[in-house]
């Protein structure tokens, strides 16, 4: 763990790992839309309209994964003050964000044709959209301070307040009556043919990787950021020095 | 005990907090959080009349009568079943048999009065040829029990038409 915390150790592994993921994306996306849009199987009931799934269901574990993710890093800053697990966390924020707002986009066209309406106020529709406002609510909050580790700090706490609310998102479809229906995959059993899985696969390690690709690009960006403010922060320290006292 | 260890013991804490918190007051709005009554509760009495509620369950097979844009069908919960009246356009998954959710109103005649029905679909995807080779050798069991772990089908009211066994056994790892 600790080894990831030097942020020159960190780089050196993310660095390795970039062109892979960043080409994986390309290769999976390439393969992946196609198949999810044009050539696999239409729905016995639902017709070609069940190609929305092949990037609704991605983006909705995309945005809870990742939410778990920004609420571990936020955890291991807020306890060991890791300043690398606080980037991570800041920088999966936006990206979980989006894939919260396609999962919910998403969800709404299919749920219009499918449903008859674009959204009900059920418990794993309202759940998902309380996600969303906390990953706005903590892209919001760390810019809100002047002092940058303050707001860090509060943000924290808030990604961790929401953390409670993402299995209630899982589970909302069985704990309660929904419109939604309940989960199609889970570990054992599987309600979709091996057609339809296969470019629900593909998706989702597309979205996997070009997270993993954004998410390097964006911690590096960040580091590269804090050193700019630093050498600026010591060019200046060095002004100061050099001027005579009054 | 280094302030290390007391920060995690206190996020630990808080955590668990939380998530009982969470937990007592989802217990405690269990009532408004479900998103539609059975005909079951309805008949029980728990729902108070004149009031806009929305109700779920299987559209009763031979039950739809349509007169023009007057549409009137039960829905069943298989233990019981709600005359409901609806005028206007129906989704295009609504059919004998399928899951659907109406909202409006109680009358005291014991009829409800909808003014929105939704459709409500299962969780089981497959091509229409899988559908129709699953139909031939009998394979497929309508309204069989898939609705998860706990509670009858019928009780969470969203039975659909037609609920075929898992048609594959790949493992899968995702929600």
């Amino acid at each position: 763990m600790h080894r990831f915390a030097n942020p020159t150790q960190f780089m050196r592994i993310a660095n390795a790992i970039f062109p892979w993921a960043a080409g994986l994306a390309v290769v999976l996306f390439v393969f992946g839309l196609p198949i999810a849009l044009i050539t696999s199987p239409a729905d016995y009931q639902q017709g070609d309209t069940v190609r929305i799934l092949y990037l609704h269901v991605p983006a909705a574990i995309m945005a809870e994964l990742i939410y778990y993710a920004m609420a571990a890093g936020s955890a291991a800053f807020l306890i060991w003050r890791h300043p690398m697990a606080n980037l991570v966390a800041k920088a999966s924020a936006p990206m979980g964000a989006m894939f919260t707002a396609l999962c919910l986009i998403c969800g709404m066209l299919w749920g219009e044709p499918m449903w008859g309406t674009f959204w009900v106020w059920d418990a794993r529709l309202t759940s998902t959209l309380i996600m969303f406002f906390f990953y706005l609510g903590y892209l919001a909050l760390g810019d809100a301070f002047e002092d940058p580790e303050r707001g860090d700090r509060a943000s924290a706490i808030l990604a961790l307040v929401g953390v409670v609310n993402v299995p209630i998102i899982k589970f909302s479809v069985n704990w309660w009556n929904t419109l939604h229906q309940p989960a199609s995959l889970s570990l054992t059993k599987s309600n979709m043919t091996g057609d339809m899985l296969l470019p629900l696969f593909l998706m989702l390690g597309a979205y996997s990787f070009f997270y993993l690709a954004v998410l390097i690009i964006r911690v590096r960006s960040e580091l590269l950021a804090a050193k700019i403010r630093n050498a600026r922060m010591s060019q200046i320290a060095g002004h100061e020095a050099a001027q005579p006292a009054e | 005990m280094t302030r290390k260890t007391r920060r995690l013991y206190f996020v630990i804490l808080g955590l668990l907090g939380l998530g009982a918190g969470a937990a007592l007051v989802l217990t405690a709005f269990q009532d408004n959080i479900v998103f539609f009554r059975s005909p079951t509760d309805i008949a029980d009495g728990k729902v108070s009349g004149g009031q806009r509620i929305r109700i779920g369950g299987l559209v009763e097979t031979g039950s739809v009568v349509k007169n023009g844009e007057d549409i009137s069908f039960s829905v069943t919960d298989m233990s019981h079943s709600l005359k409901v009246q609806y005028r206007g356009l129906l989704p295009d998954l609504f059919r004998e048999g399928q899951g659907i959710v109406a909202e409006g109103r109680m009358e005291p005649s014991g009829v409800f009065i909808a003014n929105e029905v939704l459709a409500k679909h299962d969780e089981k995807y497959m091509p229409r040829e899988v559908a129709d080779a699953l139909k031939k050798s009998g394979h497929w069991k309508e309204g069989e029990e898939t609705m998860g772990s706990e509670g009858s089908a019928v009780q969470k009211g969203m039975t659909p038409t037609s609920t075929a066994p898992a048609v594959t056994e790949e493992p899968a790892k995702t929600p």
